[in-house]
């Protein structure tokens, strides 16, 4: 066969890739640009859409709201999004894509830190400011310097410390430990700081079981059996999404939870859709500092408009992807602004822009925090127990602490899992005092 | 260590009834029409969809199990006929590799469609679970659900599904294609009917594998795709088209797997496929299989 | 003739998409590494044989990579590596699965792959799970690169090596090799009357579809720097064979064609429509095997010889 001539061949090709990359690149420059075009990269389908939507839906509210009231420093803002789901080679074409075909002037990049840890590396080859919006290992700061990004939220090493700070604290005569975690990345890692951590806390505490289910298991028959069997003090998951949901249920229809005290540092987000079938008395985390019930901030006109809006758009309350979300684009609002003050007025070059960033303090929906200068962000960690209340059809927090970030946020130069090694019960009588839910 | 192999015992029953559930239209499907369907996966995550939303329309929690019901008979009568008239049927004189391509598209797009219609929240409706309370087997808690009605609906299935096939016609009828398709042709029956019939069937099973399974679970995006691959397995170890077989590989399956659960944590993920190996490599067309005669 | 005049227009035009859209070299790329890969799909699809499992192959050739880049800092010799391993691989699954046809060989090699990817997500100390490994750049011929000159040399390597492989891969068809190929898939039992073993030529086209996929996959971990277990899935593996199709078995063209627009569409109907970009796919599929089941390449072909028939 092989009949083909070569002027076939290219108008057929060149028709079939008419698009709208043969265009002009604009050029870069230091003057007031016409819009700021951001990337976001975040789930669309699979099943950690549970929270790439809620994250895009919170930047699609933001942004609209941040454009009403002039834009940053009267630029208007918009958002190109793409799905990080279909894995790091198409995604890291997209970025590509995003950077040198449209423009972009700065990227959100992702919730897998899979994705985050492909992504930066480019960043740097790029020269593209990157903000990592929710991505949660902490590896990335600890084992890379990146000149081109930082992060507006926590870390792991927090996310796991405080709630066990939490539960030693409440429950400081715990014998024996058992974990159901998935069976990535995020579910070894969490478990393997809480784990350091208990040890060195309280040596002596047992783990019973390690049940890693695998990612996307629907049915967690046998390991609730052999939970109900083995009888721990103590259950601990960071699972999240559809599964936590599984795993809430199940355990609650065999009633798991009247054996075992759980411990669930993400269960924030799934509260809304368990609903009461959750119990009182569980440990329950944020991811943060974030909730929208938010101790010190639910009465500010900020929080209370946002959740506002926000149910008004979407049906549901905002959960702490919606929270991560808002912390960037409150950190780049934030950064544009005080680089151009600083800059005498005049629009600040990415290179500024990412300097502004380290060391930022600024201000958004449930308090004010800090990009340390390696540029990991700094934010206090919400933890509670679960309480059933008439107001609400689904459980909310009671007996809240804010665990602030100097004390469960390993510093800067540490490796976090070596850090925890140096936690102790001194660290726990640390735990400020808890605040009752308010209604 | 007694008690452990049972309460593993019964774990396992009630995994091996989904998963043959799911295994037995897929199997069926291929013994009649040929084709291995890789958007049998997204039917049983519509029948767990729909059930969810007709469970939650139901209110009153005596009615949840027939919406189950409802919603299985609704998704296999009207994807079944239109994906088999208004896709298979066109390429039924294709390769093999073109037809399971078809499928696999066809998987693509109702992956989306699932998105697009049901939104990607976890979905949970669990009234049915609720409403029939627990068992309690050695001081551990089960769900009725989980330890009778699973376990009892597979085997429902299963012996109405061989009394189908061998005292009905029309079972029958579906038994000769599946045997010899030139002279069942031959004889005068039908086979755009048998294959319409057993399509609908097909899908319906699936979709009562993914009804029975909304209750005890969260639906999110990708549910049918953990489902497909896992029901291929049961399928090639068994040996294609054959329904006791499935049944059997699924309870061999569903044992390894919670066995595995208790003493091999490690191995529950690749537990299915390295069964499929093992029975493939000491017979080539599976436990129930039959080598068929290469025409020259 | 007119082969070569089709192969050098594709390269010329490949050239200029990356030379003039930046971000496209890294696309092409891959794309072109997809290509390699679905080559080797094509060879087992002329058998009549369909592979669900090929990601295996591609993720070997990846993982090769990012494990032996700690000690090796040559580009080349790490894709050599990733080839090596891929096919040592391909021949310890091959001897088994090549015993099987049709739906046992494409449902066991889907089992590999399915395992291999749950070890990768398993075993987490070694591969970090689906956080991935990062690689860090080497160099490539000695040269230590990086930037758009990174991008550049690593898309004409990969361009080198499609053109390479499909110059070898269109010898092997028309070799009586590839003709034995052919006749497993239309009269296996006459082929083993002539005193050919169709296991072993079956062995043979399965073990270069391995190569080619490690190369493939090394290419690819080289582009992105960073791999992850989702290469060995079973999805991406129905993307291969899907690229072999929308591309089309009958020329070597096909596989590098099919992989280019596959890559295009998906990210134009990503940016379009970022919510339901897989059924866009999905349609394009169905529209390709209901209407010109000869693929892209055939498609092609048919327009040549209208427009030849009347100039």
């Amino acid at each position: 066969m092989a009949a083909l001539t070569r002027r076939a061949a290219l108008a057929t090709t060149t028709s079939a890739l008419a698009a709208p990359w043969i265009l002009p690149r604009s050029a870069l420059g230091q003057q007031k640009p016409a819009r700021i075009r951001l990337g976001i990269s975040t789930f669309l389908s699979g099943p950690a859409s549970v929270f790439g939507v809620p994250g895009r839906n919170a930047a699609d509210l933001l942004i609209a709201q941040l454009n009403a009231r002039g834009g940053i420093a009267g630029v208007p803002v918009e958002a190109l999004v793409i799905d990080e789901a279909p894995g790091v080679n198409f995604l890291l074409g997209e970025c590509r894509r995003l950077a040198q075909n449209e423009n972009v002037d700065v990227m959100l990049a992702s919730i897998s830190s899979g994705s985050c840890l492909a992504v930066a590396p480019l960043a740097e080859e790029l020269k593209l400011p990157n903000i990592m919006w929710d991505c949660g290992t902490q590896r990335i700061f600890e084992e890379g310097s990146w000149r081109w990004s930082v992060r507006t939220q926590a870390n792991a090493v927090p996310e796991i410390v405080a709630p066990l700070l939490y539960l030693l604290k409440i429950r400081p005569e715990v014998q024996t430990v058992a974990v159901v975690n998935q069976d990535y990345a995020w579910g070894r890692d969490s478990w393997a700081i809480w784990k350091s951590a208990m040890e060195a806390i309280k040596p002596g505490i047992k783990v019973v079981a390690e049940l890693f289910p695998k990612f996307g298991a629907t049915d967690f028959s046998t390991e609730i059996t052999r939970l109900q069997a083995l009888r721990p003090d103590v259950v601990f998951s960071t699972s999240w999404g559809g599964e936590l949901d599984t795993f809430v249920r199940q355990a609650a229809e065999r009633r798991l939870f009247e054996r075992s005290l759980f411990v669930l540092p993400l269960a924030e987000s799934s509260l809304e859709r368990v609903g009461k079938t959750l119990p009182e008395g569980v440990i329950v985390g944020a991811r943060g500092d974030h909730w929208f019930l938010h101790p010190t901030a639910k009465d500010t006109e900020r929080l209370k408009g946002f959740v506002t809006e926000y149910r008004k758009r979407f049906g549901l309350y905002p959960i702490y992807p919606t929270f991560h979300m808002a912390q960037a684009l409150f950190a780049l609002e934030a950064a544009y602004g005080k680089a151009i003050a600083a800059n005498g007025g005049a629009w600040p070059s990415r290179e500024q822009l990412m300097d502004t960033l380290r060391g930022l303090e600024f201000d958004h929906l449930t308090g004010r925090m800090k990009i340390r200068e390696d540029g990991q962000g700094l934010e206090p960690m919400l933890i509670g127990l679960s309480k059933h209340v008439p107001e609400y059809p689904f459980p909310v927090l009671d007996r809240m602490v804010l665990f602030p970030p100097e004390l469960v946020m390993n510093p800067m130069g540490t490796k976090g899992l070596e850090w925890v090694k140096t936690l102790s019960m001194e660290t726990v009588a640390k735990t400020p005092a808890p605040i009752p839910y308010k209604a | 260590m007694g008690l452990l192999l049972l309460l593993a015992t019964l774990d396992g029953l009630a995994y091996a009834a989904q998963l043959f559930m799911v295994a037995v239209g897929l199997t069926l499907v291929f013994g009649v029409l040929k084709i291995l369907n890789v958007a049998h996966g997204s039917l049983f995550a519509i029948g767990a969809y729909l059930a969810s939303t007709l469970v939650g329309l139901a209110g009153a929690p005596e009615l949840s199990l027939l919406a189950l019901a409802l919603a299985a008979m609704a998704t296999g009568a009207v994807m079944g006929p239109l994906i088999e008239r208004g896709l298979l049927a066109r390429i039924y004189e294709k390769e093999h590799v073109l037809q399971l391509l078809v499928t696999f598209a066809l998987f693509m797009i109702l992956e989306d469609v699932q998105k697009l219609v049901w939104g990607v929240q976890p979905l949970f409706e669990d009234a049915p679970v609720r409403l029939l309370g627990q068992v309690e087997v050695g001081g551990i808690f089960y769900t009725a659900y989980q330890l009778l009605l699973l376990p009892g609906v597979a085997a429902v299935a299963l012996v109405a599904l061989t009394w189908f096939l061998r005292r009905t016609l029309l079972g029958r009828t579906i038994v000769a294609v599946t045997h010899d398709r030139e002279a069942a042709t031959a004889i005068g029956i039908d086979v755009r009917r048998v294959h319409l019939v057993t399509f609908t069937i097909g899908a319906g099973l699936a979709a009562l594998g993914g009804a029975l399974a909304a209750p005890t679970t969260s639906l999110v995006p990708g549910i049918g795709v953990q489902m497909i691959v896992l029901s291929f397995a049961v399928v090639a170890t068994a040996g294609l088209g054959q329904i006791e077989g499935a049944a059997v590989t699924a309870l061999l399956i569903g044992l390894a797997r919670s066995l595995a659960v208790y003493f091999a944590p490690e191995l529950e993920v690749v537990i299915p496929y390295l069964l499929m190996v093992a029975v493939l490599l000491v017979r080539p067309a599976g436990l129930f299989g039959r080598t068929v005669l290469q025409r020259v | 003739m007119r082969g070569t005049l089709t192969v050098g227009a594709g390269v010329v035009l490949l050239l200029l998409l990356a030379l003039f859209q930046p971000w496209l070299r890294f696309v092409s790329t891959i794309a072109l590494s997809t290509g390699l890969a679905v080559l080797g799909i094509m060879l087992l699809l002329r058998a009549g044989q369909v592979s669900f499992g090929h990601a295996l192959y591609v993720a070997a050739g990846a993982y090769t990579v990012a494990f032996l880049r700690p000690y090796l800092g040559e580009a080349l010799l790490l894709l050599l590596a990733g080839a090596a391993v891929a096919t040592g691989l391909g021949l310890l699954v091959g001897l088994f699965v090549t015993r099987y046809r049709d739906i046992f060989f494409g449902m066991l090699n889907l089992a590999f792959s399915m395992v291999a990817w749950s070890l990768l997500e398993k075993l987490y100390s070694l591969t970090r799970g689906t956080d991935g490994i990062r690689v860090v750049r080497p160099s490539l011929l000695g040269l230590g690169l990086d930037g758009p000159a990174w991008d550049w040399a690593l898309f004409l390597l990969a361009l080198v090596a499609a053109l390479l492989a499909g110059g070898l891969v269109a010898r092997y068809l028309g070799s009586p090799a590839g003709s034995a190929l052919g006749a497993i898939k239309t009269r296996e039992t006459r082929l083993e009357f002539a005193g050919i073993s169709a296991r072993r030529v079956l062995l043979q086209a399965y073990l270069a579809s391995a190569a080619l996929a490690g190369v493939g996959g090394a290419i690819t971990a080289l582009a992105t720097l960073h791999v992850t277990p989702l290469l060995a899935y079973w999805t991406h593996s129905g993307e291969l064979v899907f690229v072999a199709i929308l591309g089309g078995t009958g020329h070597v063209l096909g596989p590098f064609l099919g992989a280019v627009v596959f890559e295009l569409v998906r990210v134009h109907a990503a940016a379009a429509f970022p919510d339901a970009w897989q059924m866009i796919l999905g349609f394009v599929l169905l529209v390709i095997i209901l209407s010109a089941a000869r693929g892209l390449a055939g498609l092609l072909d048919d327009l040549a010889r209208r427009l030849g028939g009347r100039g």
